[in-house]
């Protein structure tokens, strides 16, 4: 796996095939948008959102599987699997699989099957075939164990397209190279609008794609805070929740050494969220490394801050976020109000909230049912 | 020479598969023995994990069994003291790196070499990760065996090259649990091992019958049957043990013999 990343990453004709499909056919560069509203509102900090969830299939997913089923194609692969969580990474596979003509296998914890019917169908309308795993906890680490199984039964013909900066070496680093994307662009956008760096990234952390590519840019300007939100579910303190810098510890697991939620015998624990792309037990290991090292700060929302952030962009900003990203925002409304009105929060919606608005209506309450 | 490379000397092994405390510690003792008795000439225990990855439903239940019952490192410990009174067959562990990797390589390996656990199956260690806890298992006389897979490919040579104990043959790709046929070329799998290690190899994924350990008994050193034997302590409860016995010199008794030199 090595080599052939490395020589597609130094191959003119890769990046051009890919930077091609980023721009024609995913909707890139996405924008960095200024929300004045919320940001008068909060009364502190400008903010804007690096709109992800404006890419096509609604998610930053897309960025890192054009990229993987790029290396999948010339490596001869005809038949993509990946791992989904919420769905989206599912539906991103999906996408491009029946774009480059590949067959395709999706792997969904049955817990999420339930709670992302939509998601599941997208997915099937798209030409895959969607496994409900239905071994250990149903959720997203069950699915990528059924991914990983199936990738050893079968890898002469399929190439395993993980969903997140996660698993054995190279695969985090060959996520974070594809989502680097976003904090590229972000950069030279905020730099061109307000002709000085941001003072702070603000992105979601489920396997910690989308905040490692947010990241990965700014890493090396100390002046910028990069700041994770985690899904705490229903609080740090309780064991439903999936905050894992908070609470975890060091392991070794899906092929990474990592921060865990695990018991003390070093079995990993069951998680909980309301988002099902934040409910992993793990976290990749450059945000691991970062948290050690203090260069990232890492905070866990809960499912209540969630869905009110959920609610409160969209009334403010008219625009509806997924769950996973509106932990991002529900610190946004956190630590905007305590900054200066001159300073800058970057903000990764990581995608869009169409698939969540029947599980938050249900949080709610209201019956949405026909 | 180590403890586990005499299991393969002048003869073909049969290397059976329990998991540790399943359904509790005085059945897995009781197990161990029975399938000493029969014939095995090597006992794995599976020490349970929350995500046994390269394991079927079988075994998964077999886990879940024995966390029903509280299971930990240090109670399976305590089993194998148990087990080391009555019987002295050889005795390895096959675990998740984690488990390993939370009790602290150095107590556990420590802890293995004071009971007798002569090595280590993990079939979920990065090789990245395997530099750190190789020296630690050799200071202990603990040997780490490698799995080979029919995808394993050119690799293999790194994988097997240094390897001592025995090398775990993996038949077929995916998961545990019994197969009907086997289809790859294992002789030639086989083969490529031998060009680079003379340690010996053994077969497992998906052996159950006396025909198969025949027929693979003359291809490898030895034979490993898991999911099989989980089944038959499914199947029994608590009193398992004859039917092991049994089995075991079912399985025994259909290798090849090899011939006095
Ligand atoms: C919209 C969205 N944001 C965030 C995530 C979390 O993944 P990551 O941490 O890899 O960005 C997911 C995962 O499913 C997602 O769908």
């Amino acid at each position: 796996m090595r080599q052939p990343i490395n020589e597609a990453k130094n191959d003119p004709k890769f990046q051009k095939e890919l930077t091609d499909l980023l721009n024609n056919y995913a909707n890139r560069p996405s924008l960095l948008y200024h929300a004045k509203r919320m940001s008068d509102d909060l009364g502190g900090a400008q903010i804007y959102f690096k709109r992800e969830d404006l890419n096509h299939t609604g998610a930053h997913k897309i960025n890192n599987v054009i990229g993987q089923a790029l290396l999948a194609k010339r490596l001869g692969k005809t038949r993509l699997i990946a791992e989904t969580g919420a769905g989206q990474h599912g539906v991103a596979t999906a996408t491009i699989a029946a774009l480059f003509g590949m067959s395709c296998e999706i792997y969904m914890g049955k817990m999420d099957t339930d709670r992302q019917k939509l998601n599941v169908y997208r997915m099937e309308l798209l030409g895959a075939k969607v496994h409900s795993v239905t071994s250990g906890s149903m959720v997203l680490k069950d699915a990528i164990n059924a991914a990983m199984q199936e990738w050893a039964s079968r890898v002469d013909d399929t190439f395993y397209v993980i969903g997140s900066a996660v698993g054995p070496h190279p695969f985090p680093e060959m996520v974070r190279d594809f989502q680097s994307v976003i904090s590229r662009e972000a950069r030279a956008q905020i730099l061109k609008e307000t002709g000085k760096l941001p003072d702070a990234i603000v992105a979601c952390v489920g396997g910690g794609s989308n905040a490692i590519g947010s990241f990965a840019e700014f890493i090396n300007d100390p002046s910028v805070q990069l700041i994770g939100c985690e899904a705490a579910g229903r609080g740090v303190d309780t064991d439903q929740t999936a905050a894992t810098l908070e609470r975890g510890s060091t392991g070794i697991f899906h092929g990474m050494k990592s921060v865990f939620l695990q018991d003390k015998f070093g079995q990993i624990d069951k998680v909980y969220s309301i988002s099902a792309g934040l409910d992993y037990p793990g976290v990749g290991p450059e945000h691991a490394a970062l948290n050690a090292s203090g260069r990232a700060q890492y905070v866990g929302i809960t499912d209540d801050e969630a869905v009110d952030a959920f609610e409160y962009i969209a009334k403010t900003e008219g625009i509806i976020a997924a769950i996973e990203s509106s932990h991002a925002v529900a610190y946004v409304e956190k630590m905007a109000p305590k900054m200066r009105k001159d300073q800058v929060i970057i903000c990764t919606l990581s995608g869009r909230g169409d698939k969540d608005v029947a599980s938050i209506a249900k949080y709610r309450g209201v019956d949405i049912n026909e | 020479m180590s403890e586990l490379a005499k299991v393969f000397q002048n003869k073909k092994a049969f290397i059976g598969f329990v998991v540790a405390d399943d359904p509790d510690a005085d059945s897995t003792v009781k197990n161990v023995v029975a399938l000493a008795e029969g014939g095995a000439d090597l006992v794995e225990l599976g020490i349970p994990f929350s995500d046994p990855v390269a394991d079927g439903p079988v075994i998964q239940e077999a886990d879940l069994r024995a966390f029903k019952v509280g299971v930990t490192p240090d109670k399976i410990f305590e089993i194998v003291a148990a087990i080391r009174k009555e019987t002295t067959v050889p005795l390895v562990f096959l675990t998740y790196l984690n488990i390993v990797f939370k009790y602290g390589y150095d107590k556990f390996c420590a802890r293995c070499q004071k009971l007798g656990v002569s090595g280590l199956i993990i079939p979920d260690m990065p090789y990245e990760e395997k530099g750190d806890l190789a020296p630690i298992a050799a200071k202990y006389a603990v040997d780490l065996i490698p799995l080979v897979t029919p995808t394993s490919g050119h690799r293999i040579e790194k994988i097997v090259k240094h390897a001592t104990g025995f090398i775990y043959v993996v038949s077929s790709m995916g998961v545990t649990g019994t197969r009907n046929t086997i289809k790859t070329d294992l002789h030639q799998l086989i083969q490529q091992i031998r060009q680079y290690t003379d340690t010996p190899t053994a077969i497992g994924f998906g052996v159950h019958t006396p025909e198969q350990a025949s027929e693979l008994g003359a291809i490898a050193d030895g034979v490993i049957v898991g999911s099989a034997i989980v089944k038959l302590v499914a199947q029994n409860g608590t009193n398992a043990a004859p039917a092991l016995k049994k089995y075991a010199q079912e399985m025994k008794a259909a290798l090849p013999v090899l011939s006095a030199e």
